[in-house]
Order: structure tokens, then sequence, then C-alpha cells
């Protein structure tokens, strides 16, 4: 049977109940704002690896972001990656679908020789969903988005998935290079080998990438490649509820809130 | 800059991307007819829906009831199910041959496969899972209203100059619109270039039409945390109010249950009269999605959990002592007429 070559991608972003917002300046303050690996990303990592040890070959994993995300890259290698790479550069800042998509496109074809693409469902800050398929687009591979029970048939070169549908589901099967994005909940994450962190943080082998590094046209990433633009921001404005809290044992309660709402009887 | 494959001197109209799954309409795709329309009055700016599919006759008079100028319709064997490939590809040739000003879509599972790589094929910004839309006042620009992440942040998105400017909508976000029937306007059938050597994906299996619709939903019993992963309760106090169930993201996280009736701003957008949310602490990336309900019931075990901020009726304690009373005297006033 081939080894399989999987790229696994993952974002870092801020932990959601910390991020705070500055309703004067109407900023999001990120300055004491914790990350951590985007959570639908480590459906990502745990499909990635059990494909590993189902066919053999590798799993790599690419982000893009400042280097301070490297040490969340040591955390995938500490669950059982071979090798991560982080896109890093200034120029890759502001990214909107677009721009994001080709540049990871880009390193993932100066990666070479994948058989794969995983990408999470959609990400906790920005839950576009749009970054899977723009990634296969760019690199004309075929895609399953909501993924579950992926299968690949490496002796057809094909792989096989149940994917999500508006009320409803459907398994498909197309060639491989694919490009999927994993439904949430898709599986149960592993924990991080607690032998392989020592290795992953003292010596893992995690590349950084500039824009000069990989072939990408400076017009096409970061702000520059991005044509949707920020035209403001705003507090979202939340309907005045009446907010009467119903006192007594929950019997009372019950009946209280019965009263309450007849016209739904 | 990235150039998209035409400019905005060339592009025209409104293009509502009208989903079907075996000849049945996407709610959704109805909704953004409705605004569609909403946004073209008064401005002169042609509606068209597009339909893709095999043998459609009769879904293009729902959307001309919705308000549809033209509907153009893609009529081919090879297109009788959705495939990203198959889809992309005679769209795509759609897009280039009408070139829209504006492609709006459902973000639907489908909806967001399709818009994904139509964007990039076209070289044009995509605003993703829009909870508003509205036209600037000054350069007619399409303004797509999205939500942040934490703290209930609005972001306003627009594409200066790349076209089509591509937008997909929660459903729910928009009431679909009362049909005028009396609507007349054409339907044309565009040509399909499309061969089977087009289509790599392959349909093993589909089922779809099981599911609930909880954006149709008039009451909804919603869950979180609280309940542990048992739903008894819920689903029985759902059905004597003949309503549904729908859940926050921590079930579908903790594998009690699937995403399809995910409630908030990854899931659904819902508007019942009634929400009954149990055992949900109501941080923001929930709320988006109740907060269009016309009365809430907040049922926490925590007195200062935020769902309590955006209830009509608030009681603290667990669901579980709360839910038994509340289905006995929900049986008692339904008994009073007639039950059901």
């Amino acid at each position: 049977m081939r080894p399989l070559h999987i790229i696994a991608c993952v974002k870092v972003v801020p932990k959601p109940e910390e991020v705070k917002v500055n309703s004067e300046t109407m900023t999001i303050e990120r300055g004491d704002v914790r990350s951590e690996i985007n959570p639908p990303d480590m459906n990502v990592l745990e499909m990635a690896l059990t494909l590993k040890e189902q066919h053999g070959g590798k799993v790599t994993v690419v982000a893009m972001g400042p280097p301070l995300f490297a040490p969340y890259l040591r955390l995938a290698l500490a669950m059982g990656a071979d090798e991560a790479y982080l896109l890093s550069d200034r120029a890759f800042a502001a990214a909107d679908t677009l721009a994001t998509s080709y540049a990871l496109a880009q390193g993932i074809r100066k990666i070479g020789d994948y058989d794969l693409i995983l990408c999470g469902e959609e990400s906790s800050d920005g839950a576009t969903a749009q970054v899977p398929p723009g990634i296969a687009e760019w690199l004309n591979a075929s895609q399953i988005t909501y993924a579950e029970d992926l299968e690949v048939l490496p002796d057809s070169g094909m792989v096989k998935a149940k994917r999500e549908l508006a009320g409803g589901y459907e398994v498909i099967q197309v060639p491989l290079p694919c490009t999927a994005s994993v439904k949430v909940g898709a599986n149960e994450p592993r924990f991080m080998d607690m032998e392989r962190k020592a290795w992953a943080e003292a010596e893992g082998p995690v590349t950084i990438w500039a824009a000069e590094d990989i072939d990408v046209d400076p017009e096409m990433i970061g702000l520059p490649g991005s044509p949707t633009i920020v035209d403001g921001l705003a507090q979202a404005e939340a309907t005045e509820r009446k907010r009467e809290f119903l006192a007594g044992t929950p019997q009372e309660q019950a009946k209280a809130l019965v009263e309450r709402l007849q016209a739904y009887l | 800059m990235t150039k998209s494959l035409y400019g905005a001197k060339e592009a025209n109209a409104i293009w509502v991307y009208l989903e079907q799954d075996e000849g049945r309409l996407e709610g959704v795709s109805l909704e953004l007819m409705g605004k569609a329309r909403e946004l073209a009055n008064g401005r002169g700016i042609p509606v068209v829906g597009v339909l893709l599919g095999d043998q459609l006759s009769g879904l293009a008079q729902e959307a001309i009831a919705a308000g549809a100028d033209e509907v153009r319709v893609a009529d081919d064997p090879l297109l009788r199910q959705y495939t990203t490939d198959g889809y992309t590809k005679v769209f795509t040739e759609l897009i280039l041959e009408g070139k829209p000003d504006i492609l709006l879509l459902g973000a639907t599972p489908n909806g967001r496969d399709l818009a994904g790589r139509i964007a990039v094929r076209l070289r044009t910004g995509l605003t993703a899972d829009c909870t508003d839309l509205k036209l600037e006042e000054e350069t007619g620009l399409l303004i797509g209203e999205v939500t942040g992440f934490g703290g209930g942040i609005l972001a306003y998105i627009k594409c200066p100059d790349n076209r089509p400017q591509m937008a997909t909508v929660r459903p729910g976000v928009f009431a679909v619109p009362e049909p005028d029937t009396a609507r007349q306007a054409k339907v044309v059938s565009v040509p399909v270039k499309l061969a089977e050597k087009d289509i790599k994906v392959q349909v093993v299996e589909h089922a779809v039409g099981q599911g609930v619709d909880i954006t149709k939903a008039e009451v909804l019993v919603a869950a979180g945390r609280g309940c542990q992963g048992d739903f008894t309760l819920v689903n029985e106090l759902a059905s004597l109010l003949d309503g549904e169930v729908g859940w926050s993201r921590v079930p579908v996280d903790e594998g009690w249950v699937s995403r399809d009736c995910m409630i908030g701003q990854t899931g659904y957008v819902t508007r019942p009269k009634l929400a009954i949310v149990c055992g949900i602490s109501g941080a923001f990336q929930f709320t988006v999605g109740v907060e269009k309900a016309e009365t809430i019931v907040a049922i926490n075990i925590d007195a200062e959990a935020p769902i309590f901020e955006q209830a009509d009726y608030c009681i603290v304690d667990d669901m579980f002592n709360v839910l038994p009373p509340l289905i006995e005297a929900v049986k008692r006033a339904r008994g009073g007429n007639g039950g059901r």
C-alpha cells in the first residue's frame, strides 16, 4: 500500500472567551489574550494521524501567522505530526479568504507531494469556512467539505467521505489529491504524547517560511491581495428583554411561567 | 491587487443562487430573493435567479413569486445532483457570460462549498455568513454585515473593485417573502456545456429531507451543556408545544448530537415566537442564533449566566428540576383547551 502524505492546515486563534472589545475605539484588544489551536483543527490533526496509522506516510502541519505561533505547531508535533511549516511574514497579514487560501496553497505547493490536505471546518474567530474550497481551487484539487468517516482508497487513488448537507448527508468519492474540511466533532482528538513532547519542544522540525521563501506574487498576498475590506465595526445591539426572574419552588416557577406563556400554548 | 476576471464597469444585476436538492428549493434561496428584490427596488437593478439541476419545472415560478425579474435555468441530467466540479464549471460560465455585479448564495453546506470555489476561480471577494446586507447609499456597493468573534462585534465588509461582489447569508436571517403569484417574469433556459468527464465527484449515497428545519419552528426548545447529553425532557417539552429541538455548540463538540440543529454563529439563526433555552450559558456565539425570537425563556443553574441578560423570563435552577413540573404545567394548560 502506498504511504500517504497528509497536510494538516491549522490556525492559531485567540480564545474566544478572552477576546475583549474596546467599546470606545471599536477595536479588538488582543493584548493579554491567550491563544489556542482552533478547536475544529484538533479534529483535523486526529483525522490526519489516524490515516497515517492506517496507511503509513507522514503528516505535515501548515499554519500562517506570527512566529509566536511556533509553539502551537510543536503541540501538533507532540500529538504525532512529523513536521511543521509556519508561513510567517508581515506581508501575509490582513489577508481575506482569497489571499489566505492563495498563500496557504503556495506554501503547500512548495512542500509538495501531497495526497490529502485536511482543514478545519471553520475557524472559531472568522468562521467563514471558505479557505478549504479556496485552497482546493488554487491547487486544482478535488474537495470534500464537512467531511467525516473519511477513507482513503489508495489502490484507486480515491478518497471517500460522508459529508453534511442541509437536512441530510451524502457519501461522495473523489480523486486524490483532495482538500477536505473535517466536520467539527468528527472524532475525539488524542492527547499529546508526553515522550514526543520533549522532542517536539527541543528539536521538533518547525520551519518558518517568509513570503520570499515560497513562490508568491506579492500583489496577491496580505492586504494588497485581498479584494474585500472592512468598512466599519459596530457593537451588536441587543433586543431589550423583560428579564423577569421567577421565584419559588420549581412547581411555582413552572406555574408562573405557563401563565406568562399563555399566548404560545 | 488580484484582479477579478471582469470589472465593475461591465457588471450589472443582482444574482441569487437558487439552491435546490431533489427538486426542492432551499428556504434560504427565497429569503435571499426577497432581500435582493428589496435592495434593487428604486435603483433599477435587475434581480436574476439562477437555477442549476435536472428537470426543474416549477421552481422558477417560486423564485419569480419571491421577486425575480428573470430566472436562468441550467437544466441537464449531469446537474441532477450537486457536485462541486460540475456546478462550479457551469455556474462560473454563466457568471462570465452574464457578469453580475452582486452574487448571493445561502450559507448552507453546499452553498458554502460552491461559493468558496467560485470566488477563487473568479478571483473575487466573498463575504461569508452575512447576518445582514445593504447597498451603500452613494456607490451602490454591497455591504455585508458579519459577526466577529466574542462580545457581539459586527463588521461591515465590502468588495470595492472585484466582481461579482459575492456573499453567503445564513438561513433564517431574512424572512421568506409573501409569494406574489401574479408576478410575471421571463424564464431563460441556458445552454449547459458539461461532459461526464468534467465531473470527478461520484455521489455514492444521498439522503436529505429527514431532517427538521429549525429556522421555521415557531417554538424552539434549546439545550446545551446543562443537559449532559440527555434530551428526553427537552424533546418531550418541544413535542408538547408542537415545537422543535435545537442545541448550542457544546452538545456537538461533546458528540451528543450532530450539527443538524445547532443554533448560533456557526449554526442556524432562528426566529421562533418562543424560545426556551435550557442549560445554555448564553455566549454571544449562541445568542446570535436566538435573539430574533419574540419571547425568550432561560433556565440555567448559574444566576450569573449571560443568557439571563437576553431573556424575558428567567429561572435559576438545574433544568432537570424545572422541566418535569413545567411539562406537567403545560399539559394542564393544554388540557384546558382540549389538549393536542
